[in-house]
């Protein structure tokens, strides 16, 4: 089975750390204050919290078995990854036309604006842990094996 | 004989044979088309015609995609009949090919209306990459200056910013009173328009072209056309960009049914057994208008496809349906249009609007019943898809409707039941 990432919505406080880490780990320079102040292109998180005070929690990418943006895609850079299950984005091949952020029903693909290309959550290939998880001071991420 | 044959390699060919391999990865498949090219993104060929993707980006599966999935791909090759008793495709050159399931996935072609001087050199259609090669080659070989782009839709728009990206002078010539009639209400078109015309667009609405006309040195090459009023725009080039017809030349006559496209149930089956169809050649079904009709998109082409080649290899599908919806990247500002955009006054429906004018952003929603219907979204896209999500799934937004439009609008505003139930949280 598929390992995915949990929110546990009674566990976040909102804080936004998964966003810092996210955006770190996928920056050229993985260094938190070039990637904020001065990296261009800027690097972007691929996760966002959402809050609806109290509530709040974080989203991003579920790698759904059945991906309508895999489906939608126009130019065949999005894929199900047939190894991992895993929803793969290629930005070379992305042609920038927003078809997948039109039907992903979590609002999880992220308009790359000045790169005119999508962004989203490559479970942090090749860490034990996605970022977004070894980073929430509240575990209110979890990543496991999960059906979805 | 080769158990699956499929006519067509576009999207609704693609996702077929995705579907079939996963379903059966043996049963012999057969894939006939009279592109030379195949597997290609047809939304991508005005990116080919600006210059920002070349024929390996076009591409939009692995190069060797017949090979992966064991396809006998014939390629550059027009089927010329069917016969549907002995379950035979007939090609070109007289080479039979049995069938024991088939696919119709031939597409659309461009609409061209009667217009004196559509024959003449520098007239262009723009639907397959062929076209957007012959185009891209022309405008370098003459050094075009200007083009008339004929249609001012989704193939228009896209068309048009290829050739503005080129350094031509683009004049758009739409016989509605708007551009994207089809995608947008007047208030979101006149933003996208005016968009346009910043980039040099010349706009003419409410118009079409009478007659293409001659250079005065060489009659035989585009030099202008004359619009209905009589107005004469010059120009070197032009692309008729109105629309696609279904390509249904094939089963015309025959026991297949067809309406304006081929008539297909639910599991994209024809009224002839172990015939399928898919894409711009059928009428699939519609979850807002609640009927089958022509929707010329490649997603939906895609999905078709998937689900006729399910049910092609045996395994049970069928279609949810899919609607008028489209996601545009032309001239820097997104638009997202899905289901009714633009209807007429109905007291049974509800308009929510929101609009920024001065970031050339405009929302707008309808409602029935309290389910989306329609909706529009310019220059402000963002998580377009959990709307998509409640449309489709036709939720109760009764309770939603002050936050459905707000920027920040997301999941977090939804029931926690709906939360749970697609697993948001746990």
């Amino acid at each position: 089975m598929v390992k995915r990432i949990i929110a546990k919505q009674e566990n976040c406080m909102g804080c936004g750390l998964c966003e810092v880490y996210c955006t770190v780990q996928h920056s050229k320079s993985k260094d938190i204050v070039k990637a904020y102040n001065s990296e261009r292109p800027r690097p972007i998180s691929r996760v966002r919290v959402e809050r609806n005070n109290p509530v709040s929690f974080a989203i991003q990418c579920r790698h759904c078995e059945d991906a309508p943006c895999v489906t939608a895609c126009l130019s065949g850079a999005m894929r199900k990854d047939p190894k991992t299950s895993q929803v793969t984005h290629d930005p070379q091949k992305c042609m920038g036309c927003w078809t997948c952020v039109m039907v992903c029903p979590y609002g999880a693909l992220i308009m790359d604006k000045e790169g005119h290309v999508v962004a989203k959550c490559d479970l942090c290939q090749g860490f034990d842990e996605p970022a977004c998880v070894a980073n929430c001071p509240n575990e209110a991420l979890v990543f496991k094996e999960a059906k979805h | 004989m080769a158990k699956y044959v499929i006519l067509g390699a576009s999207a609704a060919g693609i996702g077929a044979v995705e579907a079939i391999r996963e379903a059966d990865p043996v049963g012999t498949l057969t894939v006939i088309t009279d592109e030379a090219c195949s597997h290609y993104s047809r939304p991508m060929i005005s990116d080919f015609v600006s210059g920002k993707a070349d024929l390996k980006k076009v591409d939009c599966r692995n190069e060797d995609f017949w090979k992966e999935n064991n396809v006998e791909a014939i390629l550059g090759k027009k089927a010329t009949a069917i016969n549907f008793d002995e379950k035979i495709v007939q090609l070109e050159g007289g080479e039979k090919i049995p069938y024991e399931k088939l696919l119709i996935a031939t597409g659309g072609k461009p609409f061209v209306p009667k217009m004196e001087g559509s024959d003449k050199d520098g007239v262009f259609t723009f639907t397959t990459l062929k076209d957007a090669q012959i185009l891209a080659t022309k405008i370098s070989s003459i050094n075009a200056k200007s083009a008339v782009v004929i249609g001012a839709g989704l193939i228009g728009i896209s068309v048009t910013e290829a050739l503005v990206k080129r350094g031509l002078k683009v004049t758009m010539v739409e016989l509605q009173d708007k551009i994207l009639s089809l995608l947008l209400d007047p208030k979101g078109s006149d933003i996208v328009e005016m968009v346009v015309r910043k980039a040099g667009v010349n706009i003419i609405t409410g118009q079409s072209v009478q007659k293409i006309i001659g250079k005065p040195d060489n009659d035989s090459a585009v030099g202008g056309v004359i619009l209905t009023k009589g107005d004469q725009v010059p120009c070197d080039i032009v692309v008729v960009a109105i629309g696609v017809v279904p390509r249904v030349e094939l089963v015309a006559g025959t026991a297949v049914k067809t309406n304006r496209g081929i008539v297909v149930d639910s599991m994209m089956q024809t009224s002839v057994p172990d015939v399928y169809a898919s894409g711009d050649v059928a009428e699939a079904y519609d979850f807002v208008l609640n009927q089958n009709r022509l929707l010329p998109l490649w997603p939906l082409a895609v999905l078709e496809g998937q689900v006729a080649g399910c049910n092609m290899a045996g395994k049970k599908s069928t279609y949810a349906g899919g609607t008028n919806m489209s996601s545009l990247k032309y001239f820097g500002i997104p638009v997202v249009s899905v289901g009714l955009a633009n209807p007429k006054d109905d007291p049974t429906l509800e308009v929510l609007v929101k609009s920024d004018p001065e970031r050339n952003v405009y929302k707008k929603l309808v409602l029935k019943n309290n389910v989306i219907i329609g909706m529009t979204l310019v220059n402000s896209v963002e998580r377009a898809g959990i709307l998509f999500y409640l449309m489709k799934n036709a939720v109760n937004v009764k309770k939603l409707k002050q936050q459905l439009l707000e920027d920040d609008f997301g999941w977090a505003a939804l029931p926690v039941t709906l939360q749970k139930k697609m697993r948001v949280v746990q």
